[in-house]
């Protein structure tokens, strides 16, 4: 069995921060394990820019923002296996990989986890009607589009207004495809106000809120798929439902943080993010393993991912070096009109807090609180709240009191 | 070449009948109208190894399924078909249902099952802890299972291959002429068949192709099934397989896990037009989900991966069809197979050789049959030391492309390669898990159209979900 300091499993975003915050800490034992051929995790099918707006002040592609980091790591010692499956994890911090060179077996001094997520697919989304060809998520025809040069289909409708979708929209779009409407059954779209704009209103694609796909039709490659509206609890109005011929549907309806390895290494997951229970460095309830990018909850932006792989990989690096201390917990809760909080603790409440959150629905002019016990740690004022677009709040370091109590974080409308 | 025996229907009925055939020296034809064997209800159904307590005593079906329990857990052996003898329970809630139990229990003696016992509400939950509190009384049935339904259709038909069986996928018989050394059948396509004796093996199609060789005496009612299927993550949540007390219209709706690990909730029982109407409907799904609740209430229905439909070839008499032509010499129908078909496809094979010998086909046993094949997992059973070894020979096992079930490239690979091969990715699925899981190949799809494209030497336009014009690109770029 082989030893490192500090393992990285993935290679996207997250894991290319985190290992490159931790060797820059001091540790130069870091390795990252990514399961696929190159690093970059999804960017380098991200074709279309946006990216880095708020972590390097210039607007990137996908593949150019993964470049800049693969490039940063390319000048250090971290060894990176690409084609390398990990397969299993242990509380104690032993990694089985897989790869063409055989299995491979290595006791991490700290993991830092960075797996990112998956789509929903159709399956669990519970679609009823046929199952032809022609059903993709939103991810896997990006892929094949931008990676293999494929077009899945030429006449779409997709369902979910999350922010690949909304991409996909115009990509399909600029390539030829007739994209027939977006359908989104909540009464709010869950992408981002500028991809709103930017992929629909400029291809003038209708998007209709509060309806989804109740049946798909076709027996061998997708027919048509029936829409319906639907009522405040998410059920189909009778007498709404209206046919549309298309050959594709593409689903973007949410991403689950991929977390078969963290399970295995029996850290407990928070039920509403999908990922890990962290304290503020990240840290899961296994010692030693840390987590970070959409492996802990699903992000928008890339640059929030980069930012909380940085923190994870500072934090390892303080853990194998003996700098960290244990010191006892807050935890955070989520108040009125608030869906989560990270981290779901705080331990050292001496520094700085970056605290992320996503609102329940959208709202306008709120003020966004922070309270421990009955005292406002900090008041923050927002024209418009959205549970698509991540809200980060810091505490100020010091504003923390002993024995106080939880910190809630909440909506006062 | 005239065949001695033509099998139409590559389910799993004709894949075992064509196995079982093939223990002798005959030439056999199998005729699938499918692009891959295994499409039909022999896929999608419950899974389950039935004790034989519920058919009505002095029916084929009480018979073929007493003596088929333990023929089916021997070829699952020889087969390398993940099963398991899990046992079931049948749930009674409150007293007219208990009334059943009895009648079931009576039924199950008198068709000579092995170990019945009545147990209690509280002997039953003590095997079974998420059970129900409401159900009062259950029948024990030991000798129950669990199988893969679609891998032994696979393996069936693989093994027949591999002792020398014939195998024409995307062969839609049309036309059936006898003649004077039996029959011509001809395909959609006009292709053509010779062989001595006939067997109708068509499943919910076995009454199209009854007629079509002019012997037209029952007709199939296609009913259908709907299931869920949950995560591995749940599959463990019960160890029996759990029925409710049955109905006139079927074994009812059951709770199991699956030989595969996953939880399967189902099925519905549903008239249908159509053999191909295998659409999943919401009332359908509500259905499954309420009764499945009502035995095991602790179900996280948020853990469902997909659903889906399977059509059974049931008929208004209830019984298995296992006979002769009375009309047309050399031709025997397997027809009407449905629950308990899967437990009774051993035994009924078994039956169907028999009926030809008597029809006149001559059996001489091969000197050298093949009772086994390779198991396709070898590879995920070795120790690490020895998958090492292996990935040194081949390094395709070492690149894994299916991240959920950690399927490799040289598994897929296999798939493709052996017998019966993999022709699409439902093909692929179903031989390797890949795309089974919990992302339902969304991250493995691109991958293995890559490996199917360069395998068959296809373009990306021509690789299908599962044949006919089910393609899964509709145009490239640059």
């Amino acid at each position: 069995m082989k030893e490192h300091k500090i393992v990285v499993i993935g290679g996207g975003p997250a894991g290319m921060a985190a290992a490159l915050a931790a060797y820059e800490a001091g540790v130069k034992d870091v390795v990252i394990l990514d399961r696929e051929e190159r690093l970059g995790g999804i960017l380098p099918q991200c074709i279309h820019n946006g990216f880095g707006l708020h972590k390097l002040g210039q607007e990137l592609t996908g593949p150019e923002y993964a470049e800049y980091y693969a490039e940063k790591i390319r000048k250090t010692d971290i060894k990176v296996y690409t084609g390398t499956m990990v397969t299993s994890l242990t509380e104690d911090r032993v990694i089985t990989a897989s790869n063409e060179k055989g299995i491979l077996q290595i006791r991490a001094g700290a993991v830092i986890l960075a797996m990112g997520c998956r789509e929903r697919s159709r399956g669990a989304l519970g679609l009823c009607g046929t199952r032809p060809a022609g059903i993709y998520t939103a991810g896997t025809a990006q892929k094949l589009l931008n990676c293999h040069g494929l077009l899945v289909g030429k006449r779409v409708v997709i369902l979910g207004s999350g922010d690949i979708g909304l991409i996909m929209a115009r990509r399909m779009t600029l390539q030829g495809a007739k994209v027939e409407a977006v359908c989104e059954v909540m009464p709010y779209s869950g992408g981002l106000q500028r991809n709103l704009v930017q992929c629909l209103e400029d291809f003038d694609i209708p998007l209709y809120l509060s309806t989804t796909v109740v049946k798909i039709e076709g027996r061998e490659r997708l027919e048509g798929v029936v829409l319906a509206e639907v009522d405040e609890n998410r059920r189909p109005i009778s007498g709404t439902e209206r046919s549309i011929s298309c050959d594709t549907l593409l689903i973007s309806c949410g991403l689950i943080p991929e977390n078969e390895l963290a399970r295995m290494a029996n850290i407990t997951l928070d039920p509403v993010t999908g990922g890990a229970l962290v304290d503020e460095m990240r840290q899961t309830d296994a010692e030693g393993i840390f987590a970070c990018g959409n492996v802990l909850h699903v992000h928008d932006l890339v640059d929030f991912v980069s930012d909380e792989g940085e923190v994870a990989g500072l934090a390892a690096a303080e853990y194998v070096l003996g700098e960290a201390q244990s010191k006892v917990a807050v935890p955070t809760v989520s108040g009125n009109g608030v869906r989560y909080v990270l981290p779901q603790r705080i331990c050292d409440q001496e520094r700085e807090i970056p605290l992320y959150f996503r609102v329940s629905q959208p709202r306008r002019n709120v003020n966004l609180i922070i309270k421990q016990g009955d005292s406002v740690l900090k008041k923050v004022k927002r024209i418009k709240v959205s549970p698509g677009e991540m809200e980060k709040v810091v505490l100020p370091a010091g504003c923390l009191r002993k024995g106080k109590g939880e910190i809630k974080v909440e909506v006062e409308v | 070449m005239n065949y001695d025996v033509i099998v139409v229907g590559a389910g799993v009925i004709g894949g075992m009948l064509a196995r079982e055939l093939s223990r002798y020296q005959l030439s056999l034809c199998l005729l699938e109208k499918e692009n891959d064997v295994a499409r039909g209800a022999s896929a999608a159904n419950s899974g389950i190894i039935h004790g034989g307590y519920d058919p009505e005593s002095g029916t084929l079906k009480a018979q073929l399924n007493t003596c088929g329990v333990s023929l089916l857990y021997r070829a699952a052996k020889e087969l390398k078909v993940p099963h398991r003898n899990n046992g079931s329970m049948v749930c009674a809630f409150g007293a007219e249902e208990e009334e059943q139990i009895r009648i079931l229990y009576d039924r199950g003696v008198e068709n000579g099952i092995w170990g019945l016992r009545i147990l209690t509400g509280a002997e039953v939950r003590a095997m079974e802890p998420s059970l129900s509190e409401n159900v009062t009384l259950a029948l024990w049935v030991p000798t129950a299972g669990i199988i893969s339904p679609y891998e032994l259709n696979l393996a069936a038909v693989g093994n027949a291959m591999d002792n020398g069986a014939h195998l024409k996928c995307n062969f839609r018989v049309s036309k059936i002429e006898p003649n004077k050394e039996g029959f011509l059948v001809t395909s959609a396509d006009g292709e053509t068949v010779q062989g001595r004796f006939l067997v109708n093996c068509a499943g919910a199609f076995s009454d199209e192709i009854a007629s079509l060789a002019g012997d037209d005496f029952f007709r199939i009612c296609p009913r259908a099934g709907e299931y869920l299927l949950l995560d591995q993550e749940v599959g463990a949540m019960v160890s029996h397989t759990i029925f409710r007390v049955p109905t006139k219209a079927g074994k009812g709706i059951l709770v199991t896990p699956t030989a595969d690990g996953n939880l399967l909730l189902g099925p519905t029982a549903d008239q249908v037009k159509s053999p191909f109407d295998t659409q999943t409907t919401a009332q359908g799904l509500e259905k499954v989900k309420k009764e499945a609740l009502s035995m095991v209430p602790s179900i996280p229905l948020s853990k469902v991966i997909t659903s889906f439909t399977g059509v059974r070839a049931s008929t208004s008499s209830g019984d298995f069809i296992i006979q002769s032509s009375a009309r047309v010499e050399g031709l025997l129908h397997l027809a009407a197979i449905d629950s308990p078909g899967l437990t009774c496809c051993v035994s009924i094979a078994r039956r169907a050789v028999r009926e030809l010998e008597q029809m006149g086909l001559c059996l001489d046993k091969k000197e050298k049959w093949i009772a086994t094949r390779e198991d396709p997992r070898a590879f995920q059973d070795l120790s690490i030391q020895e998958k090492n070894a292996w990935i040194q020979r081949d390094p395709s096992y070492g690149r894994i492309v299916c991240r959920c079930e950690k399927i490799s490239e040289g598994e897929i690979l296999n798939a493709i390669r052996q017998n019966p091969p993999a022709r699409d990715l439902d093909g692929v699925k179903r031989r390797t898990r890949s795309g089974m899981g919990r992302c339902q190949g969304g991250f493995c799809a691109p991958h293995v159209m890559r490996l199917l494209g360069a395998e068959l030497e296809i373009p990306q336009e021509e690789v299908t979900k599962s044949g006919g014009g089910s393609v899964m690109i509709k145009g490239r770029i640059g």
